[in-house]
């Protein structure tokens, strides 16, 4: 059996959930409402997050350009993804929605910033 | 002849513009900072004393410095063209056992030729000064006290030494006097040797070391004494027309509230003597501001809220034995000089104690003075877009786009301000650095206290100085760690800044 | 001396509202900012969280921002960048000077109302109180964010973050994502600060201890931070004696708040609230100048951008209305007056010819409670306040309407029971 103690994000009641996997089955306790519930088995079964950050740009007015998953990817894949933001650099110009990276952790980095190119 | 002068503090950079003004000396100053003023001459209350504190049967000579170099600063700062004011002080008495302890003041006024200094009471003492508390019965009243920028001071009096041939080097540490001998070869620094013939110690807190190296005055240390500050807002609504003071106690040496040439009410010093090797703590501590805060609702009406305390800072202040002032020339070895322990009121008298050392190194030494006849003795200080008019600002504007150009808006500080300070640092030899710029342009010194325009002032520095923004220097350290990924990237020494 | 009816100051979210909608309704409008950019502060936040309520979509706050942008390019306002603007004139109920300071040189604008959108500050390690030194390594959440997010550079590598508000929290995660160590978050009072969202994904998620009723006594560092000196405080908020420890850190980001930024507001003689710390307004967001209205963290520090956004709207609808007629017409004024377990409640006025909006804060965290206002018979359930989620309750006129004769609403929260 595995115990874990969540803090709920659905409203500001911010519910204290037990959640408990027996077997395949997950239990959740101290939610005051179904959201509540539902949540919780998302965090317990396959937590997932977005990842925002900025890759390096060359030749830009701004020197980065902020990044965000595509979708978000499951949470003990964050440090890949940021991992893969280390060395990458992009040459500007940049657009908004710009894959600046393709496929990491069933997700691609797309730029949320634009950024011009500086003659 | 070559003269080295120890110190670009007040003291340091006084004696050197005096010299400069002499032919044939070849005058340079060494400093172990970054920048001028640095030291005790950065964080102090900022008042020209009358000279009416000091007891000229213990200190003569401090006396008789003080009240000439309130008299010469008036000549000074409108040559260098420094921020002061001239709004006199009152030494503020609550009660008939501290109306006769500050009665003493007078006296000492008589006998030291302050004009001027006299009790005042009820109305007149409200008419002086609004603000005073309504408990206060009466105040001794010196007219002559002023008010001065005190960093501003240090570095006009640097820049017009500097026009006038004075060397500056800066971030050289004087190591050790050597001495060959009994007489004077130079000094040892960090960077190499200086040769001098006459070597001026004006290291301020430093300066027992300085002394011991050159082998006098062996039993001589300097102690830290610390003193905190308190600054408000411009903003905030108490503004003393005053400098207001305290009755010092034989516990305190009384603190001290009055409105800065900058528009801030200022309020210090705490006094607390350190341990001598506690030459670097200059932190706040709460005891020391809740003092503060305590003394000064003593003298104001009313203070202002705690909110609008804008910075709080604390400043070292040399404190020699019996808090003598050692100024001697020596002939073994032969060519040095102490102007060392120089505590209050050595702002006021620098220009006086810059004077009677000069006299001192030409009578020790038996140098002929002669008078240069090209000695330029004024200084044009900063164009600035605060403070004038909007058709003023608008022709400067003209002239330049970057005064259009605003980086800090508490202060509104322009663009090209910024670079002004820039060329004005490299044109003195001093680096630029964040500290350096901020306290000559006031970016960052407003209510936001740079956290609007550090970032933008640091891009302006990058661009001008050609390094990056994460390595312009704050005062001697980086401002920012590194590339923003040098961590992922798990190679630390990546980071060439830390 | 150019002339327009409506100058809108701060091209952020509750400006660039502001300016679009003005423009929408037919005002002659001229929006100024700073920057080089229109955008304001979302421009340097790279999290999503923005425009749920405003836009209906989860946007980052850099995307947010360009959703505003190109709102006001649609409107066609004319929009100023790089301007400063110097001071403000108030020359009649119905004119006023702004005087603007650009590359160009001094402009003077004639306008017949104003926007004051001009954001907030935050709050510095110096008004917390915090004695110490203060070496190189100190930023506030801020300018270590716009360091970051947008210049690429990282501000230190062990960090302590003072104060637990959204900015620090969001902060913390993305020093924590860049692989920096977050020693602690540091908070004075026994909840967090920020949204439960952002303790959850940004604390939680990289175990970074919350430390709750803990204050910074001391920032220790001779040039570059060393470490912090911590200690747990009383219920009056003052450091427990003995309590103290030291955490090494190189870094210290100041997360303890935001201030509206009032100043020009304070220099023509607007009161201001002390407990908003923004200027006191009308249901039109008018300030106690007339003509002169206020909206987004310039009037009071929201905790969703949607609703600096909406505030933009609502004083551009204020202007239209004083513009038209001359200025605003209403005579009968009804105080909000702050009932129980309220900290702050804006507008401080309300009329009863128009739907209004209320925002408020409580003071204190408190579950199962009705959010009410007895004189108008509104009663909405809440499962959970917390001061640091803002409450938003809609008015129609109808239910204001019932306020005819009385000399003052209450907003007040209550348990249900």
């Amino acid at each position: 059996m595995n115990e874990t103690e969540l803090v709920c994000i659905i409203c500001p009641a911010s519910c204290t959930l037990k959640v408990s996997t027996v077997g395949g089955e997950v239990k959740v306790e101290g939610a005051s409402c179904s959201r509540g519930v539902e949540y919780a088995r998302r965090e317990a079964v396959n937590p997932v997050r977005h990842v925002m950050t900025v890759v390096k740009v060359k030749n830009g007015d701004l020197p980065t350009v902020s990044v965000i998953t595509s979708r978000p990817v499951p949470k003990k894949c964050v440090s890949e993804v940021m991992k893969s933001t280390a060395e990458l650099e992009v040459e500007a110009p940049v657009e908004l929605g710009q894959v600046i990276l393709d496929n990491v952790c069933g997700a691609s980095l797309v730029a949320t910033r634009r950024v011009k190119r500086l003659v | 002849m070559k003269i080295v002068v120890i110190g670009a503090g007040i003291v340091g950079v006084s004696i050197a513009r005096v010299l400069s003004m002499y032919d044939g000396l070849d005058v340079t100053v060494i400093e172990k900072q970054a920048d001028v003023g640095w030291g005790a001459s950065k964080a102090n209350t900022s008042i020209i004393h009358p000279g009416h504190e000091e007891n000229p049967r213990e200190h003569p000579l401090r006396s008789k410095l003080c009240v000439e170099g309130n008299r010469m600063w008036r000549t000074w700062v409108k040559e260098l063209d420094i921020p002061a004011r001239w709004p006199g002080e009152l030494m503020v008495f609550t009660s008939s056992e501290e109306e006769r302890e500050a009665r003493r003041y007078v006296e000492l006024a008589k006998l030291n030729g302050v004009t001027g200094v006299r009790v005042v009471y009820d109305r007149e003492l409200r008419n002086l000064e609004p603000w005073v508390n309504p408990a206060a019965t009466g105040a001794v009243y010196a007219p002559t006290a002023g008010t001065i920028s005190p960093f501003e001071a240090v570095i006009a009096i640097a820049e017009n030494a500097v026009e006038n041939g004075v060397k500056l080097l800066t971030e050289t540490e004087a190591r050790r006097i050597i001495v060959k001998g009994g007489v004077v070869e130079g000094v040892e620094t960090n960077r190499g040797f200086v040769e001098a013939d006459v070597v001026v110690n004006a290291a301020g807190i430093h300066a027992d070391e300085v002394s011991h190296s050159a082998g006098v005055e062996e039993e001589f240390r300097i102690r830290p004494r610390k003193g905190e500050y308190l600054i408000y807002d411009e903003d905030a609504s108490v503004k003393p027309a005053r400098i207001l003071h305290t009755v010092p106690t034989p516990l305190t040496k009384g603190v001290y509230a009055l409105t800065t040439v900058h528009g801030n009410l200022l309020v210090g010093p705490t006094a607390e003597d350190l341990p001598y090797e506690a030459k670097e703590d200059v932190s706040t501590t709460d005891k020391g501001l809740k003092l503060l805060s305590r003394e000064a609702s003593k003298l104001l009406k009313e203070l202002p809220p705690k909110s609008k305390v804008v910075r709080t800072f604390a400043g070292l202040r040399p404190e020699p034995p019996k808090g003598q002032w050692l100024i001697r020339a020596y002939t073994d070895p032969w060519g040095f000089l102490n102007v060392a322990g120089i505590r209050s009121p050595g702002f006021t008298a620098a220009p006086a104690i810059a004077s009677y050392v000069v006299q001192l190194i030409a009578e020790t030494y038996d140098i002929q003075l002669r008078r240069r006849e090209k000695w330029n003795p004024y200084r044009v200080g900063p164009t600035r877009v605060n403070g004038v008019g909007l058709d003023a600002v608008d022709s400067i504007i003209r002239k330049n786009p970057d005064y259009g150009e605003i980086l800090c808006y508490c202060r509104m500080v322009s663009k090209a301000e910024v670079l002004e300070a820039v060329e004005r640092m490299k044109t003195i030899g001093v680096k630029p650095t964040l500290d350096g710029v901020k306290f000559r342009v006031y970016a960052g010194l407003g209510k936001c206290q740079g956290s609007f325009c550090r970032w933008r002032v640091a891009a302006v520095l990058s661009q001008a100085t050609g390094v990056p923004l994460y390595k312009v220097a704050v005062g001697a350290e980086p401002y920012a760690f590194g590339d923003v990924k040098v961590l992922l990237k798990g190679d630390p020494s990546a980071s060439e800044g830390v | 001396m150019k002339e327009c009816e409506v100058v809108v100051l701060g091209g952020g979210p509750a400006g660039m509202a502001a300016a679009a909608r003005a423009a929408g309704l037919g005002l002659n409008a001229l929006l100024l900012d700073n920057r080089e950019t229109l955008g304001g502060i979302p421009l340097q936040c790279v999290h999503p969280g923005f425009g749920v309520h405003y836009f209906g979509e989860d946007l980052t706050g850099t995307l947010f921002a360009y959703r505003l942008m190109e709102k006001v390019e649609k409107s066609g306002v004319e929009t100023l960048l790089k301007a400063h603007v110097h001071s403000i004139e108030v020359e009649a109920y119905d004119e006023k000077l702004v005087n603007v300071i650009t590359r160009e040189g001094v402009l003077r604008l004639r306008t017949k109302a104003i926007i004051y959108a001009t954001g907030a500050r935050e709050r510095t390690l110096f008004e917390l109180g915090v004695p110490g030194g203060r070496p190189a390594g100190v930023f506030t959440a801020g300018e270590a964010q716009l360091l970051m997010d947008l210049y690429g550079v990282l501000p230190g590598k062990e960090i302590v973050i003072v104060g637990s508000g959204d900015v620090g929290l969001i902060m913390a995660r993305r020093f924590a994502l860049e692989n920096a160590k977050v020693k602690a978050v540091v908070e004075i009072m026994p909840w967090p600060g920020g949204l439960m969202r952002n303790v959850v994904q940004c604390l939680m998620d990289f175990n970074i201890p919350l430390l709750l009723n803990h204050a910074v006594v001391g920032v220790v560092g001779r040039r570059r931070v060393e470490k912090v000196v911590v200690a747990k405080v009383d219920e009056e908020l003052k450091p427990i004696e003995g309590t103290e420890f030291e955490i090494p850190c190189d870094t210290v980001v100041v997360a303890a708040g935001l201030r509206p930024n009032v100043d020009l507001l304070e220099k023509i003689g607007c009161s201001i609230d002390q407990a908003t710390g923004g200027p006191i307004v009308n249901d039109l967001l008018e300030t106690t100048i007339p003509g002169v209205f206020a909206a987004g963290n310039a009037l009071v520090i929201n905790d969703l951008v949607d609703y600096a956004a909406e505030q933009g709207e609502r004083a551009a609808e204020g202007a239209k209305l004083f513009v038209e007629n001359g200025g605003l017409q209403t005579t009968d004024w009804i105080p909000v007056s702050r009932g129980r377990n309220v900290r702050l409640a804006v507008p401080h006025y309300m009329c009863t010819e128009r739907d209004a909006t209320i925002y408020a804060r409580v003071l204190r965290p408190e579950k199962n409670v009705f959010v009410e206002i007895p004189e108008l018979q509104v009663r909405k359930y809440v499962a959970a306040v917390r001061p640091a989620e803002m409450l938003r309750l809609k008015l129609t006129r109808e239910q204001l309407k019932q306020a005819d004769g009385c000399d003052k609403i209450t907003l007040t929260v209550v348990p249900r029971e």
